[in-house]
């Protein structure tokens, strides 16, 4: 059963989400039932392998222990604790790696739905720990961070503290009412999104470069700027579609899911676009190898500028974005294109007298729009291999 | 410390970090919406404090909006002091 797709997903949706009203509203805490009910719809979302199924199954089990092993290391203060953590962080990236080489050989390779989205939460949890941050986090509240469904295959990235005191909290009826009338919205909001504006804008995407044609050089170019354009407003619907359910129905379970997506076409510049577009994924990513990489950099004085800091780890940052969805070219070049945009969007900003001057007035803001824009959208061409092997 | 010498320790620092000559003038200013301060900036801060004061902040341990004016970010080294 996919999620967020097959029927039998949203009919199920009907009884969990009626259950967790009435808890709700009743004032009983929902930690328990929210992660029973997700237990089942991952087993019924791994129905159909049971190899993934075991594979999931050990994936949990080896995390929990690292996470065990990293509490266990710094409650300590072991005196190779960070050598050991740095393995440790290895060790827990290791099945998202293993997994993202074999596919590369063989398309079946064995891994499970969920598993890029997981690695970010399971590293989460190491380097908080490691940061003291993360001092008692229960066995029960790490497996149901783990195995919230709503997040479960495609985000928003869940952040455990956050996770945790929700799950925690305990909410008045109306505390809870107030939270499933906006989650509802959300759910509804993200269901437009994904049955309305995704299927009209698939629609455009194949309909209009084959109304315009490609009998000369003029039409060709018009039929791939419109396929482009039609792809980016059908990845935008799709993805904040679910992601925007994942939020409601998170809500229904007493989860105040983070939103991914604010409005991304009204981005003024990259670094906007990047704050409003998969924002789960690029916080994620700043908090935890920008912000480390540009810490370690001012603290062992790698770089005399701290523009050069912030271009190499805009660029180191973007590109494991890019690598993150998949070890192929198109993703490579997609990563590390958007790391020179954001690269240059710094630079810009930081050393032209122009844009300083004029970066308040309207007409600069428009041209600077479009100019995003286009850049979002022949990002958009690279990532679904238009431009580098698909030209129409 | 005494506190008047850390406030001027850390107004130091930022005006250092962000060129910002009269940043201690505007203590209540929210840093980033005034594009003073950006996530490298914040990151630069935190490294900044570590070596100057000892505090230790991680990256992820304080939300935007707990230091994201000169006093907060005086008050939040006070605490850990």
């Amino acid at each position: 059963m996919g999620f967020f797709a097959d029927p039998a997903f949203f009919c199920l949706l009907v009884p969990i989400t009626g259950i967790a009203v009435v808890l709700g509203a009743l004032e009983k805490p929902l930690a328990r039932y929210g992660c029973a009910a997700s237990v089942v719809m991952l087993l019924l979302l791994f129905s159909r392998s049971l190899d993934a199924l075991a594979f999931f199954a050990g994936y949990l089990a080896y995390s929990l222990v690292l996470a065990r092993w990293v509490a266990w290391l710094f409650g300590r203060e072991h005196p190779r604790r960070v050598a050991l953590y740095r393995l440790a962080l290895a060790l827990q990236i290791a099945p998202l790696f293993v997994y993202k080489v074999g596919v590369l050989v063989n398309p079946d390779f064995l891994g499970f739905i969920g598993i890029s989205y997981i690695t970010f939460k399971t590293v989460q949890v190491l380097i908080e720990t490691r940061d003291g941050l993360i001092k008692d986090l229960g066995a029960f509240e790490y497996f149901y961070f783990l195995v919230f469904f709503p997040t479960f295959t495609s985000g928003p990235i869940l952040r455990s503290r956050a996770f945790v005191k929700d799950v925690k909290v305990r909410r008045t009826r109306d505390e809870y009412l107030e939270l499933l009338y906006r989650g509802a919205g959300w759910f509804l909001l993200g269901a437009l999104y994904k049955f309305v504006g995704a299927s009209v804008a698939q629609w455009a995407m194949w309909f209009l470069p084959s109304a315009i044609g490609t009998a000369d050089a003029g039409q060709v170019v018009l039929a791939n700027l419109a396929y482009a354009l039609g792809y980016t407003l059908y990845l935008f619907f799709d993805f904040a579609g679910y992601s925007h359910m994942a939020v409601g129905l998170g809500f229904a379970l007493g989860i105040e899911v983070p939103r991914n997506f604010r409005a991304p076409f009204l981005a003024l510049d990259i670094k906007d676009f990047w704050n409003r577009w998969h924002i789960t994924l690029s916080q994620w990513l700043r908090d935890f190898v920008f912000m480390r990489f540009s810490a370690a950099s001012f603290e062992h004085g790698w770089f005399k500028s701290s523009l050069t800091t912030a271009c190499l780890g805009f660029f180191i940052n973007m590109t494991l974005m890019g690598l993150w969805h998949g070890l192929t070219v198109d993703y490579l070049v997609y990563g590390m294109y958007h790391g020179l945009l954001l690269a240059s969007c710094e630079l810009i900003q930081r050393k032209w007298g122009f844009y300083k001057k004029h970066k308040r007035e309207r007409w600069f803001k428009v041209c600077s729009w479009a100019v995003t824009m286009v850049a979002v959208i022949f990002g958009l061409a690279l990532f679904s291999g238009q431009v580098l092997h698909n030209p129409l | 410390m005494a506190n008047a010498e850390l406030e001027a320790k850390v107004v130091e620092l930022l005006i250092d970090i962000t060129g910002e000559e009269e940043i201690g003038d505007y203590r209540d200013d929210d840093l980033f919406e005034e594009d003073v301060l950006d996530s490298l900036g914040a990151i630069e801060l935190l490294v900044r404090i570590k070596d100057e004061f000892g505090v230790s902040i991680a990256p992820t341990e304080l939300e935007r909006e707990e230091m994201n004016t000169v006093n907060k970010i005086i008050e939040r080294i006070e605490e850990r002091l």
